[in-house]
């Protein structure tokens, strides 16, 4: 249970670490809009957004490898919609005489599988450069406006960041509780499935109620701070825009320019 | 069962070598006659806990990583029973009453039987629960049906020993017993070990930051530092070597000190470490009088 790892910060001291979260999050959703527009079947177009992703990713001092591993996370995504796309899709010709695989198939196949890990791997660069808190930082600054309508955000973002506190926490005392069960004989290698979610009942239930009683116990402490939340708090971190950012922004923006240019060079047809 | 620990390693860095790879537990030796009340005392990070979990291979032993022998299972032979094991090394945990889960107090002390003995009958079952929940002194009938999260704390963590004793073990281990209970309940519940140790289970290994209670109790102790024991003997030798229970951050128990103060005063009294031995000596020597 120690080496289960909750996202995946991976700390350095790099430009793209430094950027605003806030705007980390805006210019990941550009990226996806990016690989979004890339029209069937104009491959440039991915070729573009992984050049993005290696740039990034240089910049970021990443080691790449990390990079292509949050793949792995969705691979059976990945090569099941494949697996439909080439069964299914019957446009274009026969791979062979009388086949049952259709070049169509094939290439939007391609085109799924290219989808799917571009997006991935421009959100996992996200997570890999920003912490837990930064991001949580990050959306309670985007979600300000809706403040307009009442919308508590900054009690929204305390609960995120508390939950992402806690959750090596939890993790601990998950361990601490399936070794006390299983120094009672539990066994959760049980092959039977159904045997293996119910031996998780005595691991669930204390982990639960202890979970309520640390909530109980952080709620005093808070209040013992004075702690209440919204009007004029100051923050410790304030989130400042840099050039950095202006930079990042601009280079997606390129990015977005040049797939949609790069739709109408050369594309494959079916 | 004796308890035979030869050169034991662990590292929480996995498999992996690394140059600088710290061990939690660094060639540990350590053996534990049946019958003992046994202390393992050191500061907190010293191993004491990962040795522990090693005895019934709640962390497993790696391959070259020394030798474990608790009676006669051998825990380096890889095809040792180890649900066997573990009903016959019964474990508490630090705060054992946070791994209770169950509707009533009778179904959760039943866990540990009916996952080591399924083919014992709903009578047995409920005949040795009811012997367990008595042995650690509560009124069965009246606690049977409660649930056990209505019980102060006193009584949650003797359901949760009653749980583990319920399976009958011929080991103890507990990982800071008294932790977090009040002197009278502390005094209650070793007293409660005593007697389960007189008549119940041959052989209490106990983990404590307390010397007062390795004192007390324990018949042997052994000394933990940086993942190795530095000091292995009777209670008696172990608090006499005062370099090296200072050196491990460790102090004395209070009899000691009582014994030096009247060193100072050139009274000089023999007896072992229990508080009761102490009385007796000095009794003994004033004849009652002060």
């Amino acid at each position: 249970m120690r080496d289960v790892s909750f996202g995946q910060y991976y700390p350095s001291f790099s430009a793209v670490h430094k950027l605003n979260p806030a705007i980390k999050i805006l210019l990941s959703i550009a990226y996806i809009v990016a690989v979004f527009l890339v029209q069937p079947f104009y491959f440039l177009g991915f070729l573009a957004c992984f050049t993005y992703i290696v740039l990034v990713t240089a910049v970021a001092k990443l080691p790449f490898f990390r990079v292509i591993k949050s793949i792995r996370a969705i691979l059976f995504f990945v090569v099941l919609s494949a697996v439909i796309q080439v069964f299914v899709n019957k446009t274009g010709s026969p791979l062979w005489e009388g086949g049952f695989i259709y070049t169509g198939g094939l290439i939007s196949a391609a085109y799924i599988v290219l989808r799917i890990s571009m997006i991935v791997l421009g959100a996992s660069l996200l997570t890999l450069t920003t912490s837990p808190v930064e991001l949580a930082d990050g959306i309670e600054f985007l979600l300000y406006p809706l403040k307009l309508i009442k919308f508590p955000v900054h009690e929204f973002a305390l609960i995120m960041s508390i939950a992402l506190r806690f959750i090596p926490t939890l993790l601990d005392e998950t361990d601490r509780i399936i070794k006390a069960q299983k120094a009672r004989g539990a066994d959760f290698e049980s092959k039977n499935l159904f045997k293996r979610a119910k031996a998780m009942i005595p691991v669930l239930i204390p982990l639960l109620i202890s979970s309520f009683r640390r909530a109980d116990e952080l709620a005093d402490a808070m209040d013992s701070r004075c702690y209440s939340g919204s009007k004029n708090r100051t923050k410790y971190k304030k989130l400042t825009f840099g050039w950095g950012d202006l930079i990042a922004a601009l280079f997606t923006a390129g990015l977005i320019v040049g797939v949609v240019f790069l739709n109408g060079v050369y594309g494959v047809t079916v | 069962m004796r308890i035979e620990v030869k050169d034991l390693r662990f590292s929480y860095g996995g498999t992996k070598k690394r140059k600088t790879e710290k061990y939690a537990l660094d060639g540990v030796s350590l053996t534990i006659e049946e019958g003992e009340f046994f202390g393992i005392i050191g500061q907190t990070g010293s191993g004491k806990s990962t040795f522990v979990q090693h005895l019934n291979g709640l962390i497993p032993l790696k391959e070259g990583m020394g030798e474990i022998k608790v009676g006669n299972y051998d825990l380096s032979d890889k095809r040792v029973n180890l649900k066997e094991l573990r009903s016959k090394v019964g474990m508490v945990f630090q705060y054992p009453e946070y791994q209770l889960f169950a509707e009533t107090v009778e179904e959760d002390v039943a866990f540990g039987v009916k996952n080591f003995f399924p083919e014992k009958s709903a009578e047995e079952i409920k005949d040795v629960v009811k012997t367990a929940i008595e042995l650690v002194g509560l009124d069965y009938p009246a606690l049977k049906d409660k649930s056990p999260f209505e019980l102060s704390g006193g009584q949650k963590r003797r359901v949760a020993i009653a749980g583990v004793i319920a399976s009958r073990p011929e080991v103890l281990v507990l990982d800071e017993p008294a932790a977090g209970l009040d002197p009278q309940g502390k005094k209650d519940f070793l007293e409660l070990l005593e007697r389960l140790h007189k008549d119940f289970v041959r052989t209490v290994v106990i983990v404590s930051h307390d010397m007062d209670l390795v004192a007390e109790y324990c018949d042997g102790a052994a000394v933990f530092k940086d993942g190795k024991i530095i000091k292995r003997g009777t209670t008696e030798e172990v608090f006499a070597d005062r370099e090296c229970i200072f050196k491990s951050g460790l102090d004395l128990p209070v009899v000691e000190y009582l014994k030096e103060k009247l060193a100072e005063k050139g009274e000089k009294i023999a007896c072992g470490t229990k508080i009761s031995e102490f009385l007796d000596a000095v009794t003994q020597r004033w004849g009652g009088k002060t």
